[in-house]
């Protein structure tokens, strides 16, 4: 049978349950379209958050940036699992306890302060956002590859999609779809890399064929071993090695862990369980089946660079494997002939003089058009030529974009069909469920908190969740077109922005608010402001305005921060609430009653 | 426990049931610090000089080890609140569900 039909059957079953589930659970109350009426198990709650948190950038890019950068990929392992712990002792036990829907509540009533509850869903919306037009992006990688189609409208294709289903269900809808998503996600993700574990280094478990011997060529050496004399025989630095000054590792998985502890869809969902215990209880839960997926993933993508390199590099064209070709033409890999030798040569940054190791200049592939003469679209040996300039300053030949390391590996391992299949519906799975969660969240910002709260607040139950249908139209077709033009190369980067930006905003205010009486309204606002001014003007500044390489702040770079900004945040909150008077009776009150576990009542939404 | 009786009137903590919070909640921030940051990070070079299996240690630490200590930490600290909520009696069972909330 036919690899697309596989695809259709393993998609379109997936499909159906998950559209069969949101509709037998639709929501019939806006406090059941916000927190599914607080009643939902702590199992289940940490099946569907373990699917929200994992995003299309962790399924389908998190292995291939770690098979890119080696060791420096742990910043991305632990900043996020690390941050979930964080966001687990620090934070959500004393929100839920607060009982309010949103996190822009607790801000506003903590700060007693409509322009900080005003700051606080700016910044909600702001953060969404970013992290929304990763997910939006990667549907459409993996539509584009299902249908070979173009990304635009693979990602057109996958905005209808979510939109339909989050609209319908609201929290409750989405929670229990979420739960069939992880399933399909854990599969889709442990399957193959079982596969390969097996073929690589004849141990069925990855996490111990990555600690065991590499076998497949009749020798036995350590895994990693092999990994490293593989890349510095290309010219790449060691696998194990460190590219990055530790500094640098230390403030990007920093920003990564206080950032994931500051994601309002991921505090949102402890709203849905019933009590302070099940809180703690669902975040075990949570993260143990977070980390069957983590751990997997360096596993993956090590066994994925070996076999990359081992099926690709100085091969002929004519002789490269099938699955090549079709990543060639949907531009996800390229080969420029170099030498004209008519074979594939991969090579690092050491075996060129000006240390370069693109085969092309600029940062992705650029085609002629289609109608173009058949001499310009075809090469010699029958590749896709492309429209870019070839880099002569050194001798690489190959280009793949990270966030096919997962959906090639399959491929590459020459697995049955089904298994590819499987993958398949295992990313749309992982990219719809963080993209609902987060367009709920997004509307829920905006149709309850600006609408109702701030701007119009005779709003009626029904009203409020038009608008917040209206908003979440609004937020998916921005979403998309951010999708179609990513501003940045990988997808997971992208969303690391989303986190620099948590980091520097909700993290210490909500931390402030939780632990301290004294820091007040105007301590609040003005840490918030200045927290997430300067971060995003770095990360802009780095990412958008400068091309001729200032030097970086303390070398650190763009992603590690928001650990920066959240420090600026404590410092301006502190002090301007020194100089000013201490928050009033009622709030100091509440403060000390947020640290009493007991009575959490039901999550309210108003 | 001084304010045993009186935490269901005001619903606030009493100071030891706070303190004593306190104290898991940063014994337990301290080793996610040292098993992340610290094994992972800034003494990873120090312990590749030992493996696990065939890695060396610092890099597995990174890349394995933190994690799998990150979900021990939360078990652990569920555990220790849910008993620390039993001795100070906040635990929702010995107490008639609570309806503070408005």
């Amino acid at each position: 049978m036919d690899q697309k039909y596989w695809n259709f059957i393993f998609i379109g079953i997936s499909f159906a349950i998950y559209i069969w589930i949101a509709v037998k659970s639709r929501a019939s109350s806006t406090k059941e379209y916000y927190t599914a009426g607080g009643g939902v198990s702590p199992l289940a709650n940490g099946m569907a958050t373990a699917a929200d948190w994992m995003s299309a950038a962790t399924f389908i890019s998190m292995a291939g940036l770690i098979a890119a950068k080696g060791y420096d990929g742990a910043q991305y392992l632990m900043g996020w699992t690390g941050g979930f712990v964080l966001l687990t002792i620090l934070m959500v036990p004393y929100l839920r306890k607060f009982g309010k829907a949103t996190v822009p509540d607790f801000v506003g009533d903590r700060y007693y302060s409509k322009t900080a509850r005003g700051v606080a869903v700016i910044c909600a919306i702001f953060i969404c956002m970013t992290y929304i037009m990763g997910q939006m992006n990667g549907v459409g990688v993996v539509f584009s590859q299902l249908f070979s189609i173009s990304l635009t409208k693979g990602v057109l294709i996958g905005s209808a999609i979510v939109f339909f289903y989050a609209g319908l269900g609201g929290m409750k809808g989405i929670t229990y779809t979420q739960v069939a998503q992880y399933c399909v996600m854990a599969l889709a993700y442990t399957i193959p890399a079982i596969f390969i574990a097996i073929v690589l280094t004849n141990n069925f478990i990855p996490q111990l064929g990555l600690i065991g011997n590499y076998t497949a060529s009749g020798e036995s050496v350590p895994f990693l071993q092999k990994i490293n004399n593989i890349n510095e025989s290309i010219g790449f630095s060691e696998y194990t090695a460190s590219k990055l000054t530790t500094l640098n590792m230390f403030c990007i998985t920093a920003a990564l862990m206080c950032g994931t502890a500051g994601l309002p869809h991921v505090i949102v969902r402890f709203f849905t369980v019933k009590d302070v215990k099940a809180v703690r209880k669902s975040a075990c839960w949570t993260l143990g089946f977070i980390a069957v997926i983590y751990l997997t993933a360096p596993a993956i993508g090590a066994f994925s660079r070996v076999n990359l390199i081992d099926k690709l590099n100085d091969t002929s064209y004519k002789e490269a494997p099938a699955w090549f070709k079709d990543f060639e033409k949907t531009g996800q890999m390229a080969w420029v002939d170099k030498n004209g030798d008519g074979k594939i040569q991969y090579y690092g940054p050491a075996k060129s003089e000006e240390k370069t190791s693109s085969p092309f200049i600029g940062k992705k592939p650029t085609y002629p058009p289609a109608d173009s003469p058949e001499s310009l679209l075809i090469g010699a040996h029958g590749e896709r030529l492309l429209a870019s300039k070839t880099d002569p300053t050194n001798p690489n030949e190959l280009w793949f974009g990270a966030d096919i390391m997962v959906m090639a590996n399959p491929h590459m391992a020459g697995l049955p069909k089904w298994v590819i299949a499987l993958l398949m519906a295992g990313c749309i799975a992982a990219a719809l469920s963080t993209a609902a969660g987060l367009l709920l969240v997004l509307s829920t910002a905006i149709s309850h908190d600006l609408m109702k709260n701030i701007i119009k607040p005779e709003l009626t139950d029904k009203e409020e969740v038009r608008y917040a249908r209206i908003a979440s139209f609004v937020a998916l077709s921005i979403a998309a077109w951010f999708g179609i033009n990513p501003p940045s190369a990988f997808i997971a980067k992208t969303v690391a922005f989303a986190f620099g930006l948590a980091a520097s905003s909700f993290f210490p205010t909500l931390l402030m608010g939780i632990f301290s009486k004294r820091v007040n309204k105007q301590g609040g606002i003005a840490g918030m402001i200045a927290g997430i001014t300067f971060t995003s003007a770095y990360i802009i500044y780095y990412q958008f305005l400068n091309d001729t390489g200032t030097p970086l702040l303390f070398g650190i770079s763009p992603e590690g921060i928001g650990v920066i900004g959240m420090l600026i945040n404590f410092i301006v909150a502190f002090t301007v609430s020194a100089f000013t008077p201490a928050p009033p009776e009622d709030v100091q009150r509440m403060v000390r009653r947020i640290h009493n576990p007991s009575g959490a009542g039901e999550a309210s939404d108003h | 426990m001084e304010d045993q009786d009186t935490h269901q009137d005001t619903n606030e903590t009493s100071g030891g049931y706070r303190k004593a919070s306190l104290r898991i909640l940063f014994s337990l921030l301290t080793i996610w610090f040292i098993v992340s940051f610290g094994c992972g990070i800034l003494f990873r070079d120090w312990l590749d000089q030992f493996t696990i299996g065939t890695a060396p240690l610092g890099f597995w630490m990174a890349q394995q080890g933190s994690i799998i200590c990150f979900v021990l930490i939360l078990i652990a600290y569920a555990i220790l609140m849910g008993r620390l909520d039993e001795k100070y009696g906040y635990s929702e069972k010995s107490n008639d569900k609570g309806k503070e909330t408005k």
